[in-house]
């Protein structure tokens, strides 16, 4: 890139401090946790808030693309517990007929599918009907969530046991000894990290965020890429719930309740801008980093009770944002 | 010419202002007389906004004095506007969820009863747009009215607040003919009861229109500032560029005679605002400029939308290199060859906040890129671009929102071709550009038709169509009121162009 006699300009130390803004506050609470708890640096430790944290950053990758390009889903929470309890209802279904491994592998085949057609009816109510995206998702989110309470009775719906021990290495499994979430979860990142930087999808998206009218004028196919953000969506929700399910095997009504707002966080905290036009990935990773670490240093140490994590995330979301504007204005 | 320093309403003397290390202004003088119009004239980056911010009271000069009325201009826009000092922004400052008559009313809203007085401001409302012969209805919502409209109720806000000296920044860029000739009548009942007007205009033929007086900046400093009657336009425009203007136009070349490449008949749009465009018909030719004129509103940007695919409409018979087809969709067209430069540069053409490469090659990616993106190629395609384009900047990288309006017109046309198109629509390719890229782009425009494209420019200035184009297409409220073909050897005259029915009033066409 750099084989060309156009000077660049000097990144000023102010502007690389402000990109780097996340980053920084994430080495901060890093060595915060270090610095208060004998246990936070351990490699059990930081496996651990990896892996609880794998969770929320799957479906995060996918709110940043839908943030990116101007769009919102609130559905995404009451989408997880719906894909979980279906899934785990088509798993249970088809254990009678074929072998554990087949039924779980077809379960999570369904899961994927279930997650995708949510995604593509909160984007063809957005782009199609051309509804507020916030109200479609607002109308999903409610109708998932109450058809999962309908489904589980109130109650919850489990995995059979046989079906458990199948599914256990899911979530609890290592490779390498890396958790199979985490690995799940990086490599989701670095396909988000290319597809948003080096891939055409990606120049359309945060065109879109940054002018749809202008992008429609420049040949880019608006409504098509937005849907795709949407069932990346729905996707990434599905393939959160795969690891979800085998950790706890079971769905009730609340699960997932409030992950809509936590991804979103991420996002933001990681310097997406809300209104659209501008993303990353990686900063998105670092944004469910810190949520992570907030609730593990808490967790950890006594200075706070553990009920103050929310306290300390709200502030750090409405921080986060604060710098954004201010960086927006220099 | 107001050499008394009683007489004078306004006087800067010694004015000076920098943004960081750029000096913008030096040594400003300037007095202006109640019931004078000051035209201020100079090219993009010449320092005109800037002084007209100085004066409104936006900015405080960095050196010198501004007096007005015998005491200084407060450096605060409520208090100036207070003293009579009005500025009408290039940019709008209204509110499109709230109707036109409380947009003219807002902050100022009559009281009744403690209460606001809706039927009142209805009423004034009215009477300020009736002033400017304007057919709004204060009741619509800003958001339903198009950018013309804007300006006209930015305008009458403006008058209703009756300031008594009211600075303008390019207040007919966007305007027709007859709403720039009402904007001028009542400019001049403003003036006849002791107002005083400056105002910016890149179209010369209007400063020896309304102004008593030119003053032309150059890299901020006057270089000419002598009464209008005195001076041509050809004076003007040495003064602005500081060297003797080599023909604007290119010389035209008569297209070899062929078969259209592109013919529409029965051509009907539905539009929100205005009459639709109704039966409209026309042919396209290689190697010509087809130019079209036609009041804002008349419904020339709308048809061709619709033929690159940006509206919905329908056509009795559409042919495309004797093909018979149905009308494109967007992405359609683009792949049959046919590009459109929209007239909204900013809110339509590209984006503000992102690098120079990757506005270059938005459209060329969306319709030939590989999924993977080629950052090399792109950025020598943009450097290509920047060479033959001359687009002016201080890196690739730089937000095309930092840009000049020159050099943003020259990216977005850069843009536009990118994809080699064969039928090339541009509307408006020159608004808000100085007089030296206004000449690149005619250059531009010949050369296109030169290399055998059929070109169609839409444009509100009758003599950049009259230099540049083979045959003229007037429109008139949704329908082709006519096409007009230049003599081989010589030029139409506005007169003639204007007498197809621009639905001008008729005393400006006997003028």
């Amino acid at each position: 890139m750099s084989d060309t006699t156009i000077p660049r300009p000097a990144t000023s130390m102010r502007h690389s401090i402000g990109r780097m803004g996340p980053l920084l506050a994430l080495l901060l609470l890093f060595v915060l946790g270090a610095v208060s708890s004998d246990t936070f640096l351990t490699v059990e430790n930081i496996l651990n808030v990896l892996t609880r944290s794998s969770i929320i950053g799957i479906i995060a990758i996918g709110a940043t693309f839908v943030i990116t390009a101007r769009g919102l889903d609130l559905s995404v929470g009451a989408m997880a517990a719906l894909v979980a309890g279906l899934s785990i209802m088509a798993m249970n279904a088809l254990s009678a007929s074929v072998s554990p491994v087949l039924a779980l592998l077809l379960g999570m085949g369904a899961a994927l599918l279930i997650g995708a057609a949510g995604g593509l009816v909160n984007g063809a109510l957005t782009v199609y009907a051309r509804i507020e995206a916030f109200i479609v998702t607002l109308g999903t989110m409610g109708m998932m969530r109450s058809l999962v309470t309908w489904m589980s009775d109130g109650g919850s719906i489990s995995l059979d046991f046989a079906l458990r021990d199948v599914g256990r290495p899911l979530y609890y499994g290592t490779v390498l000894g890396i958790p199979v979430p985490v690995l799940v979860f990086a490599v989701l990142a670095l396909l988000g990290e290319i597809v948003m930087t080096r891939l055409r999808f990606g120049r359309h998206v945060t065109a879109i965020g940054s002018n749809p009218d202008v992008s429609r004028y420049s040949a880019i196919p608006v409504d098509r890429v937005r849907l795709a953000t949407y069932l990346l969506q729905g996707v990434c929700v599905a393939l959160a719930t795969l690891i979800y399910v085998p950790r706890l095997g079971a769905v009730t009504p609340s699960t997932g309740i409030l992950w809509e707002l936590e991804a979103i966080a991420a996002v933001i905290i990681g310097g997406t801008a809300l209104a659209g036009g501008h993303g990353r990935v990686w900063g998105t990773v670092v944004g469910v980093l810190i949520l992570g670490l907030v609730a593990n240093i808490l967790n950890l140490t006594a200075f706070f009770s553990p009920h103050l994590n929310g306290l300390f995330q709200g502030a750090i979301i409405v921080i986060a944002v604060l710098l954004q504007r201010k960086r927006a204005a220099a | 010419m107001q050499q008394n320093q009683q007489s004078d309403a306004l006087r800067l003397d010694g004015v000076a202002h920098s943004y960081g290390p750029n000096q913008v202004l030096t040594g400003i003088d300037l007095h202006v007389a109640p019931g004078e119009v000051v035209a201020l004239a100079g090219e993009n980056g010449a320092g005109k906004s800037t002084l007209m911010r100085i004066i409104g009271g936006y900015l405080a000069p960095g050196a010198g004095r501004v007096t007005w009325q015998g005491t200084p201009v407060p450096a605060d826009l409520h208090r100036a506007e207070a003293q009579g000092i009005k500025l009408v922004h290039q940019e709008f400052a209204l509110l499109p969820d709230m109707t036109v008559a409380e947009n003219i009313h807002l902050g100022c809203e009559p009281l009744r009863f403690g209460l606001i007085d809706r039927a009142r401001m209805r009423r004034d409302s009215a009477a300020a747009l009736a002033l400017l012969n304007a057919r709004i209805d204060p009741d619509t919502p800003m958001a339903r009215l198009p950018v013309a409209s804007w300006q006209i109720v930015e305008l009458a806000k403006a008058f209703h607040a009756r300031p008594r000296l009211l600075l303008m920044d390019e207040p007919t860029a966007v305007l027709g003919r007859d709403e720039t000739a009402a904007l001028f009548a009542r400019i001049r009942s403003f003036t006849a009861t002791g107002g005083a007007v400056i105002f910016t205009s890149h179209r010369l033929d209007e400063v020896r229109e309304i102004a008593n007086r030119v003053t032309v900046l150059r890299d901020g400093r006057i270089t000419l500032d002598r009464p209008t009657a005195e001076v041509s336009e050809h004076d003007i425009a040495s003064a602005m560029v500081g060297r003797e203007m080599s023909d604007l136009f290119a010389p035209r070349i008569a297209p070899a005679a062929s078969a259209p490449i592109l013919k529409v008949e029965g051509l009907t749009v539905r539009r929100e605002i205005g009459a639709p465009v109704q039966d409209a018909g026309f042919s396209l030719h290689p190697g010509e400029v087809l130019g079209i004129a036609g009041l804002v509103g008349s419904g020339r940007t709308e048809m061709m939308e619709a033929l690159a695919g940006l509206r919905p409409a329908t056509a009795r018979r559409f042919t495309l290199r004797g093909q018979d087809r149905p009308l494109p969709r967007s992405r359609e067209a683009w792949r049959l060859g046919i590009a459109y430069l929209t007239e909204d540069r900013k809110a339509r053409g590209l984006l503000l906040d992102k690098s120079l490469v990757v506005n270059a090659d938005l459209t060329l990616g969306a319709l030939r890129g590989a999924a993977v993106i080629d950052a090399k190629g792109e950025r020598a395609r943009y450097l290509a671009a920047q060479a033959r384009f001359d687009i002016r900047a201080a890196s690739a990288e730089t937000a095309a929102g930092k840009l000049s309006g020159g050099n943003q017109q020259k990216l977005l046309l850069a843009k536009t071709l990118a994809p080699e198109p064969d039928i090339v629509i541009l509307d408006e390719p020159t608004r808000g550009v100085d007089i030296g890229a206004k000449a690149q782009i005619y250059h531009l425009i010949a050369e296109l038709a030169a290399a055998g494209k059929a070109v169609a420019v839409i444009s509100s200035e009758l003599p950049e169509l009259i230099g540049l184009a083979h045959r003229i297409l007037v429109m008139d409220r949704g329908r082709v009121a006519g096409v007009l073909t230049q003599p081989e050897n010589g030029h139409l005259t506005e007169g003639e162009i204007l007498r197809l029915g621009l639905g001008l009033a008729n005393q400006e066409l006997s003028a």
